[in-house]
């Protein structure tokens, strides 16, 4: 628990700190592992009850690992317009996966967002911090590929 | 635009401009490229920030030694090649990538001489990654002839004669705002920027932070100086990690030169940002909750009053303005509020920044004057549809706006203007609808929007969205009664009355501007059970045109209940009595041989 330790020091163990706290939480461990938890409220004035409304209050927390790459499929105003219904579905066909859901090798977890703010290339996915834009659904096959050979070439 | 850098000692100078919108684009590959071939004896490489040209991306400025300025667009890695050893090898400039219109001369030309840049001045043409570049057009300048030259009641008695108003959609006096803040007792005040811009569809404000982020700091310096803040607090949501990064570096940059610290250069005044990042919800535009968040709680909106100007962060006077609002404050102190006063309508004042989506043919984001119309944004600006089928309507301000029918079109640009529509300003997102958009069903989207925003605090809003959107899935779903518009009528003028904060109050205005001006869609899905923009797929009927078909199979293969028969290479038909509707083999079919009517 080093690394929640240190996360404390640096942004401190008022209440105030909790969001903060937890983001760097799962900055660190990819979601909010339970013994980083309840270390946090063993070592500060975060309760566990604030921990539980704030974690299930905002969107981007999690209790569950996630895999190696989050994709955010978009589904904004202009995303919707344009067909974002059809690229979430082809992501879904290709990786065999729900929203919400990990793929069976842990490369990719798969998530919605309400709006990525790259209206004009619509419809637009993100994969980590990487947006594709003016996708069509026969392209996603080939995008994921690019993530899905680089984890080949790095496990022999 | 002009140039605004000097040359240097390098003769040509080239300019990427690396937004969220230009690296999806591939600009960042470009960047590199060009990085690895140009000469650096020969070329300056800068990267810079967004354009608004986002329907060019990518795309580059390229500089010549006399200072002619050349766009290309639509780049890859051949037009990358052929600039370099063409244009600048042999001074012959590469048509082919030469911005220009599509066919009609004028369009480019409209798209940026009917635009008037006041927040968006510097973005695209500054590396937003260096101070330096900042200086050079002007930044910072205001902090140092405001602060200890002027009174802070001098600075938002200018804020008020501006007539400056909230660019996050409410539109409140942006000068009455801090004078509340500045005449509020207490010692400890703070100062909020709100780049939470969660409204699906609108990134105005991702533009400003990540082409010019020293921009907004300095609105903000200027903010904290008038209302008598030491603390300031930038709130951007966590979508947007490159302007995270951006005012991240922007802020150490300011702080390392003496615009933010202790005692900003050399003088009393003391002022410091530290960035709060978004956690993913909503409702936390929304000042009150956007306060909460920041304390560390749940986003849950209160009662106002108190406002936030006398009660805000940790029971602390708190101004809390959007980052266009922010970024137009440098502007109105360089050029004097009479100059600001003199732009726009009596009651709307300056600018405001769009961001152009759907089915537009210049997507991008644009700035242009109050009072202009809406007709003169989307033809002459937008270049009007990029379906080839006429624009049905255009929908502003997210899920709390409203749709306009194309017939409202003379409508001017101002708060007052568009709220008697039924609209409002909103924060500048505005989506193209053309005649295959389905107003239910986008009011049904922005429905399932706010049902899954809404925080649950206050009941009208976390039931009535509810039922609400039950409503408009079930007249989507063709299963709508007439019974269902009444009630859903009556739902939407109780939430609108009745809910605790803007979220809630506004949700009903997708429904109610829908029904206002398409009231017969409605009708027809609920009366005739059908979709007049073909849309809803449970309401068309589905058939193989058999003189497209080429028997690939891949729409039988994508049936889930077995209703198409046909072998290989035959034309295949569809028993429509069996069909499900699910719309599977409209997808599957790679040569528009399936119809959906």
């Amino acid at each position: 628990m080093k690394e929640v330790a240190a996360i404390l020091e640096s942004q401190g163990t008022g209440r105030d700190a909790c969001v903060k706290v937890l983001q760097e939480i799962q900055a660190v461990f990819g979601y909010l592992p339970a013994e980083a938890l309840r270390y946090v409220t063993g070592h500060s004035q975060i309760t566990a009850r604030q921990i539980y409304g704030v974690a299930t209050f905002y969107d981007r927390f999690r209790f569950k690992p996630v895999g190696k790459h989050i994709i955010r499929t978009c589904h904004g105003t202009a995303c919707h317009v344009n067909g974002a219904n059809h690229i979430g579905h082809a992501v879904e066909e290709v990786l065999k996966i729900k929203p919400q859901e990990t793929t069976p090798d842990g490369l990719f977890t798969l998530e919605s967002a309400a709006c990525l703010g790259c209206c004009s290339l619509a419809p637009v996915m993100m994969i980590d911090d990487t947006a594709y834009g003016r996708l069509e659904p026969r392209k996603i096959k080939q995008i994921l590929r690019k993530y899905t050979q680089a984890a080949k070439a790095k496990t022999p | 635009m002009k140039p605004t850098m000097a040359n240097g000692n390098s003769p040509w100078r080239i300019a990427v401009g690396l937004g969220s919108c230009g690296i999806a684009s591939g600009a960042q590959a470009i960047y590199d490229q060009l990085k690895q071939r140009a000469d650096p004896q020969r070329v300056r490489l800068e990267p810079t920030g967004c354009a608004g040209l986002c329907h060019q991306e990518p795309m580059l400025e390229l500089y010549s030694p006399a200072g002619d300025r050349f766009t290309y667009v639509h780049l890859d890695a051949a037009a990358v090649d052929q600039i370099l050893d063409q244009h600048i090898g042999s001074n012959t400039p590469v048509e082919k990538y030469l911005l220009r219109g599509d066919g009609r001369a004028d369009s480019v030309d409209k798209f940026l001489s009917k635009q008037q840049k006041i927040v968006l001045q510097n973005c695209g043409l500054i590396d937003p990654d260096s101070l330096e570049a900042s200086l050079a057009v002007g930044g910072y300048q205001t902090v140092r002839d405001t602060i200890g030259k002027l009174t802070p009641a001098e600075v938002i008695a200018i804020m008020t004669v501006s007539g400056l108003r909230g660019r996050g959609g409410a539109g409140f006096p942006t000068g009455v705002k801090w004078k509340f803040a500045a005449d509020a007792p207490g010692a400890q005040k703070y100062i909020i920027c709100n780049g939470d811009e969660g409204d699906p569809g609108a990134f105005m404000d991702r533009g400003v932070m990540e082409s010019d982020p020293h921009r907004v700091i300095e609105g903000m310096i200027i903010g904290g100086y008038a209302v008598g803040a030491s603390v300031g607090f930038l709130y951007v949501r966590a979508e947007y990690p490159l302007a995270l990064k951006r005012l991240g570096r922007a802020l150490e940059q300011a702080r390392a030169a003496g615009f933010l610290g202790r005692n900003i250069l050399g003088g009393e005044f003391s002022f410091d940002i530290s960035i709060r990042e978004g956690a993913g919800a909503f409702v936390c535009g929304e000042e009150t909750a956007l306060i909460q968040s920041i304390e560390g709680e749940r986003g849950s909106p209160r009662m106002r009053p108190p406002f936030p100007a006398q009660k805000g962060l940790w029971g602390c006077p708190t101004i809390i303005n959007n980052v266009e609002t922010f970024a137009n404050i440098p502007w109105i102190l360089q050029h004097g509020a009479a100059a600001f006063a003199g732009l726009g309508t009596a009651k709307s004042k300056g600018t405001k920044v769009f961001s152009l989506a759907g089915k537009i043919r210049n997507g991008g984001l644009v700035e242009v004057p109050m009072g202009i119309t809406l007709r003169e944004i989307l033809e002459d600006i937008g270049g009007g549809s990029s379906t080839g089928r006429p624009i049905k309507a255009v929908q502003t301000g997210g899920p709390s706006g409203g749709c306009i029918p194309a017939a409202q079109f003379g409508t001017r640009i101002d708060y007052e203007e568009l709220g008697q529509l039924g609209a409002i300003m909103g924060s500048g997102g505005m989506i193209v609808l053309d005649e295959t958009s389905c107003m239910v069903d986008l009011a049904r989207y922005f429905l399932s929007f706010t049902a899954n925003e809404s925080c649950g605090k206050c009941v009208p809003c976390r039931l009535g969205t509810q039922r609400m959107l039950e409503i408009l899935t079930r007249i989507t779903e063709g299963k709508g009664t007439e019974g269902d518009l009444l009630t859903l009528e009556e739902f939407a003028s109780s939430v609108k009355a009745t809910s605790l904060c803007g979220l809630g109050q506004t949700a009903p205005n997708p429904i109610l501007t829908t029904l206002r001006y398409y009231r017969h869609e409605y009708e027809a899905h609920v009366r005739d059970k059908k979709c007049p923009a073909h849309s809803c797929r449970a309401l068309l009927v589905y058939s193989i045109d058999a003189e497209t078909c080429t028997g690939c199979t891949l729409c039988a293969k994508a049936c889930p209940v077995q209703t198409i028969a046909g072998g290989p290479k035959k034309p295949h038909v569809l028993d429509y009595t069996r069909c499900i509707r699910c719309g599977a083999c409209l997808d599957a079919c790679h040569f528009g041989a399936v119809h959906a009517e």
